[in-house]
């Protein structure tokens, strides 16, 4: 049980700490979350999504606007947030996987929280 | 005995050993199943398209399978395989799982899991690839055969595309059971659990309640599902649930400390004792065993 917790432990410090940077922000899907769960990107920013788990996820809009469609372990997927907004996501094999990309004014810096 | 005792009497097997269930559980256990007049047979969970460490071969499970229903001595009705046939829901996976189960001597009926229907094309490729011409709404359907109220419910593709029946399917439930008396046996497939198996893992259908107050008039009501890749049963007044193994690989026992959702490594030798599917026989009583692949 403390490997257990010392796990969740460290996974919630990794979903509210990890750094976005780069020409590009990334979100990892580990232990079935996004990590971060939440990211802030500019418009015109891309992300890209990797799958680092053994089973299958999806990284799809709520709103349905976007979808990674079946990410197998190591695979990737990029998409590019174009209008500032808030978006919700999931995954659709796993539906208690949320995650959120907030796009902002191109001017403003990115940052993940 | 009468049909009507179908599900007070069911059967299963555990290390060889097969037990007969009545009214007040396990009652008495007996060598074999009595002969045989009409039975089927469920699959499920074949993931076709895995790659990773917990299954390096889910082609040749799924082969091994087939190849035990086909050496059965007398053929089931039908073969079911309740969902998750593919892992992504990419062309050549469903082409893959095709080729396979197209080679089962008995009739093959299909309902999707969530990983058979991803994305805008995953619920088009299933369609194209199982679907029924008897089928309502989004692939659910109901038959009648031998003596048994079978009913097929899809559980994934609506809402967040996990756990949910929808209204219209519901509405379509309603309709179908209203037509039935209540002492007709009635079996029930679904993906997903109906019941409450893990819900902090997905295990469960949202409005599964709905479907189950449905089902309650009935006096015999089994539920087949498949989805948590164990078995697993449960009870609730004269309708017994029952999940099963998968083809493909295990997943990890509700409440285990640590454990997650998803494929669980075993060891290489043991990996046919952890995979199965499950044969009904029906005779006067039904015969309702869980067979691994290390058995056949």
């Amino acid at each position: 049980m403390r490997t257990a917790l010392l796990g969740a432990a460290a996974l919630l410090a990794l979903t509210a700490a990890a750094p976005a940077s780069g020409p590009g922000a990334v979100v990892h899907i580990r232990d079935d979350h996004f990590i971060p769960a939440s990211i802030t990107v500019k418009a015109g920013d891309k992300v890209t999504f990797i799958n680092d788990d053994d089973d299958a996820h999806t990284a799809t809009a709520d709103n349905a606007s976007w979808d990674s469609e079946g990410l197998s372990q190591g695979q990737k997927w990029d998409h590019a947030f174009m209008k500032a907004g808030k978006i919700a996501y999931h995954c659709t094999v796993h539906p208690m996987m949320h995650g959120t990309i907030v796009v902002t004014a191109a001017s403003h810096a990115m940052s993940a929280k | 005995m009468k049909r009507r005792d179908f599900v007070g009497h069911v059967a299963w097997t555990g290390a060889g050993l097969l037990y007969v269930l009545g009214a007040e559980g396990i009652v008495r256990a007996t060598a074999d199943a009595a002969p045989s007049s009409f039975g089927f047979v469920q699959i499920s969970d074949s993931h076709i398209g895995y790659t990773g460490p917990a299954n390096g071969d889910v082609h040749g499970t799924l082969a091994k399978t087939v190849a035990d229903i086909n050496a059965m001595p007398a053929q089931p009705a039908f073969v079911i395989h309740t969902g998750d046939v593919t892992h992504l829901s990419k062309a050549t996976e469903f082409d893959d799982a095709r080729a396979i189960l197209s080679t089962l001597r008995a009739p093959l009926i299909t309902i999707p899991g969530e990983h058979d229907v991803i994305g805008v094309e995953g619920p088009k490729r299933y369609a194209a690839a199982f679907a029924r011409k008897e089928a309502a709404g989004r692939g659910w359907s109901a038959w009648d055969q031998g003596g048994i109220h079978f009913v097929a419910l899809i559980n994934v593709g609506e809402g967040e595309t996990m756990g949910m029946l929808g209204d219209e399917q519901l509405s379509w439930l309603a309709n179908d059971l209203s037509a039935r008396k209540p002492d007709t046996p009635v079996v029930v497939f679904g993906h997903v659990p109906l019941f409450a198996a893990a819900p902090e893992w997905g295990w469960t259908t949202s409005d599964g309640s709905k479907a189950i107050a449905l089902l309650r008039r009935f006096k015999a009501v089994t539920v087949l599902n498949g989805h948590i890749h164990q078995v697993l049963e449960h009870q609730d007044g004269a309708i017994r649930f029952a999940t099963a193994r998968a083809t493909a690989f295990p997943q990890a026992a509700p409440g285990t400390p640590g454990a997650k959702p998803g494929p669980l490594k075993v060891a290489p030798e043991s990996l046919l004792g952890v995979l199965g599917y499950r044969t009904v026989e029906v005779a006067g009583r039904a015969a309702w065993q869980d067979r691994t692949l290390a058995e056949g």
